[in-house]
């Protein structure tokens, strides 16, 4: 017979460790599409994700079983994949002439002929990664989560660990950084 | 140019890029044999594991003092001495109380 989330917890913070595993085998999924989200390379997200678990057994008698596993799993996904950002922000100095053909393409058709294009392009898509890795990572972190997962900032808040007015204050900076971005990406190719 | 409709189109593009949701094979075959040889001690453990550092660490500072004091000995002479001249001063009323019987 299948063991529900409660046992299985429960078993661990008896020292069953081995019980830990279905958890991990169940959840594994959203926390690496999670981590995908703020790392490239595979072996950054595998990274990520092992350090998640490692954070989740150690802290598992801080769970108090209120809200679900999921939910306190998946803050402290974000939360790990935030730290990730903080000690890597060596790519935000790349500069924009980096850009390869396609994407540098995709710019100049948005100049000449932007009813053309479509958002699913990938042109575009590598140029929205160039854009977020320029982005710091509270600013990153929060473009992530408002604009294109499409979450509320009282979720934002639940999820970081910010209060509801410092993700409001933050949105708001992150919007005029990205702008600021687009705007040097936009002056360094056209002017 | 229009930014604010260059940075619409990019986050529809990000919005249409859902990440993969695809597991390393037997990650949490990894992961769990990771966390059963992390399992943390017991706290009796924990104390008996830093006690014996610190009793290393003291015998460690006892002998090198002991070598040093051992190696460099001091020769104190008269000049020298502080706890000497310290009584000197200490008691130099009550020498000069006495010259003056």
């Amino acid at each position: 017979m299948e063991r529900t989330e409660a046992e299985l917890i429960a078993a661990v913070l008896k020292g069953d460790a081995a019980s830990f595993e279905p958890l991990v085998q169940k959840y594994s999924p959203r926390v690496f599409a999670t981590a995908r989200r703020y790392a490239r390379r595979e072996s950054e997200v595998e990274d990520i994700a092992q350090e998640v678990w490692l954070k989740a057994f150690s802290k598992l008698p801080s769970f108090r079983g209120e809200a679900p596993f999921e939910h306190w799993l998946m803050r402290m996904t974000v939360r790990t994949c935030y730290d990730f950002l903080r000690g890597h922000q060596r790519n935000r100095e790349s500069a924009f002439s980096e850009l390869s053909e396609p994407e540098n393409d995709w710019l100049e058709r948005f100049v000449t002929q932007p009813e053309t294009l479509t958002d699913n392009a990938d042109a575009a898509k590598l140029l929205i990664e160039h854009v977020m890795e320029k982005l710091s990572p509270p600013a990153r972190l929060v473009i992530t989560l408002l604009e294109i997962e499409d979450r509320s900032v009282k979720e934002i808040a639940e999820l970081t660990g910010w209060s509801v007015p410092l993700v409001k204050v933050r949105a708001f900076r992150a919007r005029g950084e990205m702008r600021k971005i687009l705007a040097k990406m936009t002056k360094d190719k056209y002017l | 140019m229009n930014l604010a409709e260059l940075q619409k189109k990019l986050i529809a593009a990000a919005r249409a890029n859902v990440p993969g949701n695809q597991v390393p094979y037997a990650f949490e075959k990894r992961v769990t044999a990771l966390l059963v040889s992390r399992v943390a001690p017991d706290d009796m453990t924990l104390w008996v594991r830093g006690l014996w550092r610190a009793a290393v660490s003291c015998v460690a500072i006892t002998l090198l003092f002991g070598a040093w004091a051992v190696l460099n000995p001091t020769t104190t002479t008269t000049a020298d001495d502080l706890s000497q001249n310290f009584e000197n001063t200490l008691l130099a009323s009550v020498d000069q109380g006495d010259q003056a019987q």
